[in-house]
């Protein structure tokens, strides 16, 4: 059984190789320069795309955006560039990128949100567990790295790609005040996050004012709807509670 | 010779070999012969595995009986960028239970990006008498209990370092069971707790410990309590301050400033978190005696930045945030001529527009002015091919430069072209050069200047660069002495990889996330190689429920002889001949 693998003259010699994949259309033994479209492998372009599109076309994270912003007085800018003016003002960010290490961001998070004279408080980040029914991966998220419902809804949209929050009010809340709202909210098979609170309870996200939230959180679970729909009791009382 | 060698005294070449240290002459000692290679292995007693999962406990065990001191590494890099799933392994405890037996005389145990647990520390404090070395870099899983009990029990512990470790804080009490009699610490670091810890137990602790060097403290401890900390240790050579913000009162001024000056063997600081200006003179008189200088989570601005710098005439290594903007750096380049190693930090790295003044030719004029600088970390958002090979041309001595432009593809901001030639002009004139990461806008032209040239290259990065297959053979065919290679978002696929799969077993690891591999041919690669383990991680489920043709989402390959690990979680599959029938 030959095995020769990999070309010790360094020459990608495909052909001479006992390793075949069997590429659709039989195997090529130059290797081409552009990469080798085969059906069923996503060119890298359209994965950055598929990542990235839930915030909508003109938040995709502009790959040439770079360009238009180095090259403020050329005119040859390509032509995707364009930008709608609607843009949501959070820029779409990369899992990773730039790799700063979690322990500096959390640093830079607090001198951001924190305010002249507050005490040095004991832990800078907030970091909790976030999982997603069906999903495999867990995941944290520093919440102090948001400002709002909205951003931690975008951040979560682009960790769990099935995965749309429900429609925020003016307040960056769940309309609470509406209770048949809610109600459609957690009777459809769109994903409800969820959160476990200081005292153990499980409470729907949004009901309480964002920093209170941040606060009060100590762990996220995004499940289906229609299993969330325990939770409505303790939602709806908050409603009345509150009018 | 073969006479000689058996008519030389065992104890003879024991003696020789104990002047021996570095791991690869114990390892080029080990080859000569078989007496060698015994006599070696019994009188080893450090050992250094940089990826736990290419060898097992009872495999080190077995070989080498008498260890003294293990460093063990876990996680791959991309870790620290939440690239590694939570779960994914790297776990510590079953090296401890293997070592708690086997070497009792344990003293020394170092762990990189490890999964540590409570249990694990108190296994530690337990079985080991002669305790005296922990350093947990970048490790996780244990919370302060773990550490109340090695306070309790580790008689002789000299060094207990957390650099950079997530440690569940329940809270600061467990430094008080550091019992009065212990006297011995030479280094403590607990710089990434959040709680408090109890000053007084601190103050008392740092008192009685006439050895004590290194000292860093956490944000938790408020500055005018430094003066006090510090007037009881005199002699410490590295400190990390606690939070450097207070306000400006003379009398905690004068009591800090005397406190510092009162410690002339210092030579490194670091911690200054919330620094502000008003405390800072504070330092200078110690400033021009400083080789090491932490200023990174500092926020203190240009002009402050500037001043203290140039009163650091002794500086090998700066690290701060990009507060310092070109101007600074300009200052660091006229005073600090013994400067070796400089990190610039992003103090906004997710802000649209820059919020400082730091461009490319900050760097070019350290370059010029620091004739001794060979390691640079640099974040910046704008980069030409001219300055890189400036840089390149100032400084052949470089032998890592890690950079980093915040927009990814960003081309040369003024003639818009890829940065290949600039990079290329950094592998052509560095040719010490061992650790590279890459930025910007890069075609397959620079892998392969990089494999023309990076001949001494060990460690490279790559993220969203290169057009095809091509670019990635050419790092695999031409770079000899590779070691790790790490990419991301590359459109790197099958050919490259099998052709130089031999490859492969010559290096640490291989990771690949969000590039074009195919399950199939992670499949080839793992029946293919046996010594190699071949771990693809997925969310969407088993790799065998998609074609093969479908590309994987992270690949990480690494060499071993440990065979397939069997701790990993539900989502990573390993590619060897009985996976690949399992899943097929």
């Amino acid at each position: 059984m030959a095995c020769v693998l990999g070309g010790a003259d360094g020459d990608l010699n495909y052909e001479e190789t006992e390793l075949c994949l069997g590429l659709p259309g039989g195997g090529k033994s130059e290797v081409e320069t552009t990469t080798p479209k085969a059906p069923g492998k996503r060119g890298f372009a359209e994965t950055v795309d598929l990542k990235l599109n839930l915030q909508g076309k003109d938040a995709v994270m502009d790959l040439n955006d770079n360009i238009k912003n180095a090259s403020k007085d050329k005119n040859h800018l390509p032509a995707a560039t364009v930008k709608d003016p609607a843009k949501p003002p959070a820029k779409a960010q990369v899992v990773g990128w730039p790799p700063v290490r979690c322990y500096r961001k959390n640093i830079m998070a607090q001198k951001n949100t924190s305010e002249v004279g507050e005490k040095a408080s004991g832990n800078s980040a907030a970091f909790v567990k976030v999982c997603m029914d069906g999903a495999p991966y867990l995941r944290k998220v520093d919440l102090k790295m948001y400002k709002s419902y909205q951003e931690l809804s975008d951040a979560l949209a682009k960790m769990f790609s099935s995965f749309t929050m429900g429609n925020y009010g003016a307040q960056g809340m769940i309309d609470f005040m509406n209770g048949s709202k809610l109600m459609d909210l957690l009777n459809s098979s769109e994903y409800v996050p969820t959160y476990e609170d200081k005292d153990g309870d499980w409470m729907l996200v949004g009901d309480v004012p964002w920093e209170m939230f941040v606060e009060s959180c100590k762990r996220l679970r995004i499940m289906k709807g229609s299993e969330a729909i325990g939770l409505a009791p303790r939602a709806m009382e908050k409603c009345k509670s509150r009018t | 010779m073969l006479r000689m060698a058996s008519s030389f005294p065992e104890e003879v070449l024991e003696h020789v070999f104990s002047f021996i240290y570095d791991d690869k002459d114990r390892n080029a000692i080990s080859m000569v012969c078989k007496s060698w290679y015994e006599i070696e292995r019994w009188c080893r007693r450090r050992i250094f595995v940089g990826n736990c999962y290419a060898v097992s406990p009872p495999m080190v065990i077995r070989r080498f009986p008498e260890v003294r001191s293990v460093e063990l590494k876990g996680k791959p890099h991309f870790a620290d960028f939440n690239l590694v799933p939570e779960g994914w392994g790297g776990y510590v405890y079953p090296w401890i239970a293997a070592m708690a037996t086997a070497y009792p005389w344990l003293e020394e145990i170092r762990l990189k990006r490890m999964v540590v647990t409570d249990e694990a520390l108190e296994l530690i404090a337990k079985s080991f008498k002669n305790f005296k070395v922990l350093v947990l870099s970048s490790c996780e899983g244990f919370s302060t209990d773990g550490l109340a009990a090695i306070a309790a029990n580790c008689r002789n512990l000299k060094e207990l370092d957390l650099r950079e470790s997530e440690v569940d804080d329940l809270s600061g009490h467990w430094l008080s069971h550091f019992p009065d009699s212990y006297t011995s610490l030479v280094s403590l670091n607990i710089s990434c707790l959040g709680s408090e810890v109890s000053f007084s137990a601190l103050e008392r602790l740092v008192g009685r410990c006439p050895n004590l060097r290194t000292l860093r403290l956490n944000r938790a401890v408020p500055l005018d309590r430094l003066a006090n900390i510090l007037c009881r240790a005199p002699q410490l050579v590295e400190l990390g301050t606690g939070t450097y913000s207070a306000e400006l009162q003379p009398d905690v001024f004068s009591s800090l400033a005397g406190a510092f000056s009162g410690c002339k063997e210092l030579r490194s600081l670091s911690g200054f978190w919330d620094a502000v200006p008003g405390y800072l003179p504070a330092i200078y008189p110690i400033c021009p005696s400083l080789t090491s200088l932490n200023l990174s989570y500092a926020t203190i601005q240009s002009t402050d930045l500037t001043k203290l710098v140039s009163q650091c005439q002794s500086l090998q290594r700066l690290w701060v945030l990009d507060y310092i903007e070109d101007i600074g750096l300009e200052a660091l380049a006229a005073f600090c001529k013994d400067l070796r190693e400089l990190r610039v930090f992003p103090s906004e790295p997710f802000a649209q527009e820059p919020n400082v003044s730091l461009t490319e030719q900050g760097l070019v004029s350290v370059s010029e002015g620091c004739p001794k600088l060979h390691s640079v970390l640099y974040f910046c958002r704008q980069m030409t091919n001219d300055a890189l090979a400036t840089i390149a041309r100032n400084r052949p001595n470089m032998t890592r430069f890690r950079l980093c432009i915040i927009e990814p593809r960003a081309p040369d901001y003024i003639t818009l072209q890829p940065l290949d030639d600039g990079f290329g002009a950094i592998v052509e004139h560095c040719k010490d050069l061992q650790r590279l990461s890459m930025a910007g806008l890069l075609t397959d032209r620079v892998f392969e200047h990089i494999g023309n040239h990076a001949k001494k290259l060990e460690m490279l990065s790559v993220a969203f660069a290169g057009d095809s297959d091509l670019g990635l053979h050419h790092v695999l065919s031409g770079c000899e002495n590779l070691r790790k290679l790490e990419i991301r978002d590359c459109p790197f696929g099958d050919k490259a990889l099998l052709v130089n799969a031999a490859k492969l077993e010559t290096m640490r690891s291989l990771w690949m996330s969000s590039c074009s591999v195919s399950f199939g041919a992670c499949k080839l690669l793992g029946q293919k190689i046996p010594r190699l383990n071949v771990e693809v991680m997925d969310e969407r489920g088993p790799p065998g429920s998609r074609p093969e043709s479908c590309p994987v989402e992270k690949l990480y390959i690494y060499r071993t002889v440990a065979g397939p690990r069997f701790d990993m979680p539900g989502f990573v599959w390993t590619m060897d001949e009985d996976s690949a029938l399992r899943l097929s």
